[in-house]
């Protein structure tokens, strides 16, 4: 586990030891993790890894089973998510629907006792940074998916809240409006200077958002680093088959292919396919070409039935030919070993 | 090789009615609903209309039977006599009342046995709230005559008297408390429903953004319950406008709509009967206009 603290920056977030169970079923297990002020974190994980698990405890709408939380340095184990100086995007946006977007925007200065001045100044505010002015008096029902969320991000932001929290905001969003939007957060954030921890499990969004991500798999933390940390050295087979695709060698396979024992992980794109039959490496037959857009995904199979993955520029792809004997080829320092 | 042809062409047949009807599909749904349309406009409609009609005719003094006479006597004098007019309003007050009444437990008890309660607790706790439904409407009003039997020189107090030594006796008081007992659980499944259908993740929502749990009982959930208030309410309502019998158990002198209406039917005056029904039914299209405003329709 690699996780690198800028020394300067001082801590949003602690959860010490935390861990949740629901009768038999462990969702989260001792888990350890420091929160930066300012930063973006992201909770990337498989369904059932217990990211929604962790932001529900830090939000305090879940009790933990053992274990605390430290809010600005502060134990809040106990406090009730009313008293929390935290905010929640939900996965469902949660709008209220018998109010209209602006008196769900304002309903937390409201229960805050703000004036009334005060609570339509921030709102419209707020209004201006999600570029909702003009929808202030519809009701959630009269909004899209997009615009819905975007209230869900307001009534969250114009509290100024130390961490917001958000779980899957984009999750109901198709895929062009979903680009836009992580593109709209990402700066968002950047202007607003809060705390972010998002919770996907799309592994491109983290990769693309975060300053920090925390790979979670069966309520446990495999690793914490930045997505090129992540990426470029995963800590485990289990990061680097989540995280991108990836070619695994283990066991025998990993003795004869990189010729130590271990487990290693090669990059489809650090993978070169040759059809010059004096190159050494390894060769294998052009099994099925995967047609991306971009580029392709070319899977080939050795004659002992290992299959390996390699990437292919499309302007190159006129030289690969099913059913036809190459060479993999590929720089060792590719190849990361992984536990 | 006869018996396969013919039911081969019975196949056959069967086949291009239901090609026809594929073909028709408006034609194949009038005719599966035509039975329940039929029923319901002789049977419901048929009958109201007739009762309408009827608020119009003349009487026969001698035989007391209806005759074609056309009049607007029977109206003006249901409108226009205040004794009446006084006891409409007062049944009025009393199905409001016992409405009110319903809502209040209900809304407590709805909202801690759909969000407090242990999930096997819940079904237990909603059968119990249910299962009086299934008990006869006069077996639970004389039970409740029990109840509050006053006692008299001549015989021994109910329930109440033996036990605290107070009843309310037979009155208006007694007819609302079991009004209220017998329509409670048309009030409790709608405003139940009501909660189980609000989204948990609102309740998260509203505590998130500071509010407890009062505020968030009266800022989130009380208004997203209105229209099931409201459905509920149609019932409680109609059925305590429209009642006569519990009045007769346990009201002892009381009167409401019912009792005229079923007084003057026997006089017998049948055309008068109907002139006061219309006071009941006014009464219900009005209350139905307030409360489908209020979305009580709105998840039928
Ligand atoms: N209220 C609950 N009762 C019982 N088990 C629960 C409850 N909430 C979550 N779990 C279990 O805890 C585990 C973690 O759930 P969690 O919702 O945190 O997963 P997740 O990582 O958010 O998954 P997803 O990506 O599908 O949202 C799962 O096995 C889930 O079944
Ligand atoms: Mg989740």
């Amino acid at each position: 586990m690699t996780s690198k603290a800028k020394p300067s920056s001082t801590i949003a977030i602690s959860l010490r030891e935390v861990r949740k169970t629901f009768g038999e079923v462990v969702a989260v297990d001792s888990v350890d993790l420091d929160v930066f002020n300012g930063e973006f974190l992201t909770l990337l994980g498989p369904s059932g890894s217990g990211k929604t698990t962790v932001l529900r405890m830090v939000a305090g709408f879940e009790a933990l089973t053992s274990g605390s939380i430290l809010l600005d340095g502060e134990d809040v184990t106990g406090v009730p998510a009313f008293e929390r100086d935290v905010n929640t995007v939900f996965q469902d946006y949660a709008l209220f629907p018998h109010m209209t977007v602006l008196e769900n925007i304002e309903y937390g200065l409201k229960v805050k006792g703000v004036a009334r001045d005060e609570r339509r100044n921030r709102a419209t505010k707020i209004l201006e940074v999600v570029q909702l002015i003009g929808f202030a008096d519809r009701k959630p029902n009269q909004l899209s998916g997009g615009q819905r969320q975007r209230v869900a991000l307001a009534r969250a932001l114009v509290n100024q809240p130390k961490v917001l929290l958000l779980d899957e905001p984009l999750g109901a969003l198709d895929l062009k409006l979903r680009e836009e939007m992580q593109v709209e957060l990402k700066s968002i954030q950047q202007r607003v200077g809060i705390t972010f921890v998002y919770v996907t499990h799309d592994q491109s969004e983290a990769l693309s958002m975060s300053d920090r991500v925390v790979v979670f798999n069966a309520g446990k933390i495999e690793q914490i680093g930045t997505p090129q940390e992540i990426y470029e050295h995963p800590a485990t087979s289990f990061v680097a088959s989540f995280v991108g695709i990836t070619n695994l060698f283990s066991g025998d396979r990993a003795q004869q292919i990189i010729g130590r024992s271990g487990t290693f992980t090669l990059r489809p794109e650090h993978v070169q396919i040759s059809f010059d039959s004096s190159q050494t490496g390894l060769s294998a037959t052009i099994s099925s070409i995967q047609y991306l857009g971009a580029e392709s995904r070319v899977h080939c199979t050795t004659k002992d039935n290992l299959k390996v993955i390699a990437t292919v520029a499309n302007e190159h792809l006129s030289r690969v030919v099913l059913g036809q004997l190459a060479t993999l080829v590929w720089k060792p320092d590719a190849v990361f070993e992984v536990s | 090789m006869s018996l396969s042809t013919s039911s081969q062409i019975a196949k056959h047949k069967t086949q291009s009615i239901n090609r026809f009807f594929a073909s028709h599909p408006r034609l194949g749904l009038g005719t599966l609903l035509s039975g329940p349309i039929l029923w319901l406009l002789v049977v419901y409609v048929g009958s109201l209309a007739l009762l309408v009609v009827s608020a119009f005719f003349g009487l026969d003094e001698f035989t007391g039977k209806a005759t074609t006479n056309l009049t607007i006597g029977n109206i003006e004098e249901v409108i226009s006599e205040s004794a009446y007019r006084l006891l409409v309003l007062r049944s009025i007050g009393i199905a409001g009342a016992a409405t009110v009444i319903c809502f209040m437990l209900a809304l407590p008890v709805g909202f801690y046995i759909s969000k407090l309660a242990k999930p096997w607790a819940k079904r237990g706790l909603v059968v119990a709230i249910l299962l009086p439904l299934w008990a006869g409407y006069l077996v639970k009003a004389f039970a409740l005559r029990a109840v509050f039997e006053p006692g008299s020189e001549f015989g021994d107090g109910g329930f109440l008297k033996n036990t605290i030594g107070w009843s309310p006796g037979f009155g208006y008081l007694s007819v609302i408390i079991t009004l209220a007992y017998l329509w409670f659980p048309y009030m409790f499944l709608p405003i139940y429903s009501g909660f189980e259908r609000l989204p948990e993740s609102l309740i998260d929502a509203s505590s998130d953004l500071g509010a407890g749990s009062i505020r968030t009982f009266f800022s989130v959930m009380m208004p997203m319950l209105v229209p099931s208030i409201a459905a509920g309410s149609i019932f409680t309502f109609s059925l305590s406008l429209g009642d006569y019998i519990t009045v007769k158990i346990v009201g002892g002198k009381s009167q409401m709509i019912g009792n005229i209406i079923e007084r003057t039917l026997l006089a017998p005056n049948q055309p008068l009967a109907a002139a006061f029904t219309l006071w009941p039914i006014t009464i219900m299209v009005a209350y139905l206009f307030v409360m489908a405003r209020l979305g009580a329709f709105k998840n039928l």
